[in-house]
């Protein structure tokens, strides 16, 4: 596969992923709100913090108003990780390979992409109540994946979106947890109040895990849900999985039957994800769960960089050339 | 739907006889036209532009600010051409082609249609299209024009006229392909019945004659493009995915020992055939121009040396300027000593004193055209325009004569269409089949048919509102 392409294809997995992210985030949070304490203020600006664009909106806006936020996060083409920028992203990426997408994966990105347009030109963030804009947007990316799911062939394209994908959403449940753990840390230890149940649950549900959460582990204690989201075997959106799955990603790349590694990018997704395999919750609280978390991004990060250097790089043909004759 | 009050006297109609009689080769859609209410004709438009956007069939226009991907607009109602006319047309076509062909493989090795004096000398090695770096080159099988997109017009005699030769890159074609899958399923009832012939092998096609090129057994082919802000983006890589073949930018490309290889994610793969949508000039800025960053540095040499095959080849665009239109007549007399089968427009070139004289004096009838202009650009049309833009073409001819032709205003026939205002209009329409040179010379028994959706408008190229029709060849 050509080495744009494959860039393309990854950097495709990574926003749509986002995207998704953004819509659930979104919709949870507006659920939260709904059943807080009437003399409670509507709390949007960990939403905001979670993202990782807080500058950026503190920047731009005085005040954590929903109607504010959601713009940000949604619409704001100033802000390169608000949904629409995700999306056109997605969709611009696409576009330049959709010789390589089935025919409806092209179509429903780009429907999806028309859809978030329109939302724009509506001016969701005004609505009183604009969830189903949202659940409809978080939808149709699940349709894109359905789709994807059982047409795209396992070669190395699927492998590549994947990679994207895993690498992303390892990196947004990363953040949502820092940031609600922070806020809810020095009440943490005890989890008794109605308010913190409902934060803990709505953190949870960002990352589709509450259900799941309660079969396992049944009763909410913070340092089980640490290990539910940072270490959980089975849960797909755990960062251990997610790291899991990226690595096997890299394996089917490159060919590698043997585990291990034979370049760099399986180098340093394999050590991520043993250390995470043998990892105990307890020291990742000693250690500290921002400082543990931080750690973890910047190795996540640098495993991005190396799959760049790896599979994506090009050589300047024009160099190339002058340096033959 | 009723179409009553339709007008098909003032120029040839491609559906009506100027007494308002449906012509033979229409009747099964007009039968089936008069039993199709108004709504619902209305809403099979509505469901086809719907459908277009769906798929993303955008072109992107360079002169408007009103955003970068803009849709074809697809008219429902088809132009249909019946096979009689269909077989001239082809016979026509393929003799044009294998002339041209013979006459570019001449024109930079033997040069002997200059040396008998039957082409100027200086119109061919003075223009800026023709490639001296291509001078002494055979391409691979001999073939230079593999994809032509001849652009016909059919005048109130009811006579096809060629208008242009286009040897270079042609667009259009993904828009005759896709269009047919739409409107197939806005008359699904009529394509059998009608007796519509398939466009839909063009892909299959197209492939075998770019692996032709190569002596490999499987040889790798890739559509070369400028990149996703060319304005045929959408074409290439629809080519490119209907091909099942790799859509490649120049920087994905790299020459060494002057062979052509793909960066992969696995290394280097040599790629043996390019169906390149780039323009000559840009293809190779050591051989070309020096500040092209869409091409690939080092290929010509790969090309001489053979190991790329290039299609079209470098060089063919000497052949299609319109200046040496005129003399294509005298190319297929020349070389096949045969009459020419379709014709051509009269022709007035600039560069000669005593047809300047007359274009001159009769610039409020005629056409004027840039001899090196595509897409309407640049381009006059006398009895439409106003004095001052008369005087304004006046003095551009007289400052640079070369650069212009004229020809008499033809009269472009007309299709029914579905218009804004409601109801069917006679719009005026071109028609660009697509022929493809490989072992043999063929031509798809469809086409593009753009149509000038503005009334009165002879404009219709998409980038100046035109629109396009799915075109039907029928099989009787």
């Amino acid at each position: 596969m050509l080495s744009r392409v494959a860039n393309h294809i990854y950097w495709l997995g990574r926003y749509l992923e986002r995207a998704e992210n953004y819509a659930r985030f979104i919709d949870v949070n507006f659920n939260l709100m709904q059943d807080l304490p009437v003399d409670l203020k509507e709390q949007w600006q960990p939403l905001v913090a979670a993202t990782g664009d807080w500058d950026l909106f503190i920047s731009k806006n005085q005040k954590f108003e929903k109607n504010e936020v959601l713009y940000f996060l949604a619409f704001d083409l100033e802000n390169p990780n608000s949904m629409l920028s995700a999306i056109s992203r997605a969709r611009e990426n696409a576009r330049i390979i959709r010789e390589n997408l089935s025919k409806e994966t092209w179509e429903k990105t780009n429907q999806l992409y028309m859809m978030m347009q329109e939302g724009a030109d509506k001016k969701i963030w005004k609505k009183v109540d604009p969830r189903p804009f949202f659940e409809k947007v978080k939808n149709q990316i699940l349709l894109i994946y359905g789709i994807a799911d059982s047409s795209v062939a396992r070669v190395e394209g699927w492998y590549f979106r994947q990679l994207g994908q895993f690498l992303e959403r390892a990196d947004k449940t990363s953040r949502i947890l820092d940031v609600k753990y922070h806020i809810l840390l020095p009440s943490g230890q005890d989890v008794g109040t109605p308010l913190d149940f409902l934060h803990w649950m709505a953190l949870l549900k960002s990352v589709t895990g509450f259900n799941t959460y309660r079969r396992v582990y049944g009763n909410i204690d913070p340092s089980n849900v640490v290990e539910f989201l940072v270490l959980n075997k089975y849960f797909p959106r755990s960062i251990y999985y997610c790291l899991k799955e990226a690595e096997s990603c890299l394996h089917h790349i490159s060919g590698n039957r043997d585990g291990g590694f034979i370049n760099p990018a399986e180098k340093a997704a394999g050590e991520l994800r043993s250390h995470l395999e043998f990892a105990e919750v307890k020291e990742i609280i000693d250690y500290g769960l921002h400082e543990y978390l931080d750690n973890l991004q910047i190795k996540m990060n640098k495993l991005s960089d190396l799959i760049d250097s790896t599979y994506f790089r090009l050589r300047d043909n024009f160099i190339s050339q002058n340096q033959d004759q | 739907m009723k179409i009553e009050g339709y007008q098909s006297k003032e120029h040839y109609d491609e559906m009506f006889t100027s007494e308002g009689d449906v012509r033979p080769h229409y009747q099964e859609f007009f039968q089936n036209l008069k039993k199709t209410p108004y709504k619902k004709m209305n809403h099979l438009q509505f469901s086809a532009n719907q459908t277009q956007r769906a798929m993303g069939m955008t072109f992107n226009v360079y002169h408007d600010n009103q955003g970068l991907e803009k849709i074809l607009h697809l008219d429902i109602v088809p132009r249909i051409i019946p096979n009689e006319e269909w077989k001239k047309l082809e016979s026509g076509l393929k003799q044009r082609t294998y002339a041209l062909n013979l006459f570019l493989q001449d024109i930079y090795n033997d040069q002997k249609i200059l040396k008998d004096g039957v082409v100027p000398s200086d119109l061919i090695l003075g223009s800026k299209d023709f490639l001296k770096p291509c001078i002494g080159l055979t391409p691979p099988k001999g073939i230079w024009c593999h994809i032509t997109g001849t652009d016909l017009i059919k005048n109130k005699d009811g006579e096809y006229y060629i208008l242009e030769d286009n040897l270079r890159c042609p667009s259009g074609v993904s828009y005759m392909l896709e269009s047919r899958e739409i409107i197939k399923r806005a008359f699904p009832n009529l394509f059998n019945k009608g007796g519509v012939m398939p466009v839909s092998d063009y892909p299959a096609k197209l492939l075998k004659i770019l692996q032709f090129l190569s002596n490999k057994s499987k040889p790798v082919v890739g559509v070369l493009t400028p990149g996703i802000y060319n304005s045929a983006y959408y074409e290439h890589s629809y080519l490119a995915l209907q091909m099942g073949v790799e859509l490649v930018n120049g920087v994905d490309l790299i020459v060494e020992d002057n062979k052509v290889f793909m960066q992969t994610t696995h290394g280097l793969q040599q790629i043996d055939v390019l169906y390149r949508r780039i323009d000559d000039v840009f293809m190779d800025p050591l051989t070309f121009r020096p500040d092209s960053m869409l091409g690939v540095p080092g290929i010509f040499n790969a090309y001489k040396a053979g190991n790329i095959a290039l299609a079209n080849a470098p060089g063919t665009g000497v052949a299609d300027d319109k200046a040496v239109y005129a003399y294509v007549p005298k190319i297929i007399k020349y070389y096949l000593d045969e009459d020419p089968i379709l014709n051509n427009v009269p022709t007035y070139l600039c560069r000669e004193e005593k047809d300047r004289q007359y274009v001159l004096d009769h610039i409020e009838e005629l056409v004027v055209k840039e001899t090196n202009a595509a897409g309407g650009y640049g381009m006059l049309i006398g009895p439409k325009a106003t004095k001052e833009e008369h005087a304004k073409f006046k003095e551009l001819i007289k400052s640079n004569p070369n650069n212009y032709i004229a020809q008499p205003t033809l009269s472009l026939s007309t299709v029914p269409t579905l218009c804004e205002e409601g109801g069917l209009e006679g719009r005026h329409v071109d028609l660009r089949p697509y022929i493809l040179y490989g072992k043999e010379i063929e031509v798809i028994p469809g086409a593009l048919t753009r149509v000038a959706l503005r009334k009165g408008s002879l404009v219709v190229n998409s980038s100046q509102g035109g629109g396009s029709k799915d075109t039907w060849v029928l099989y009787n």
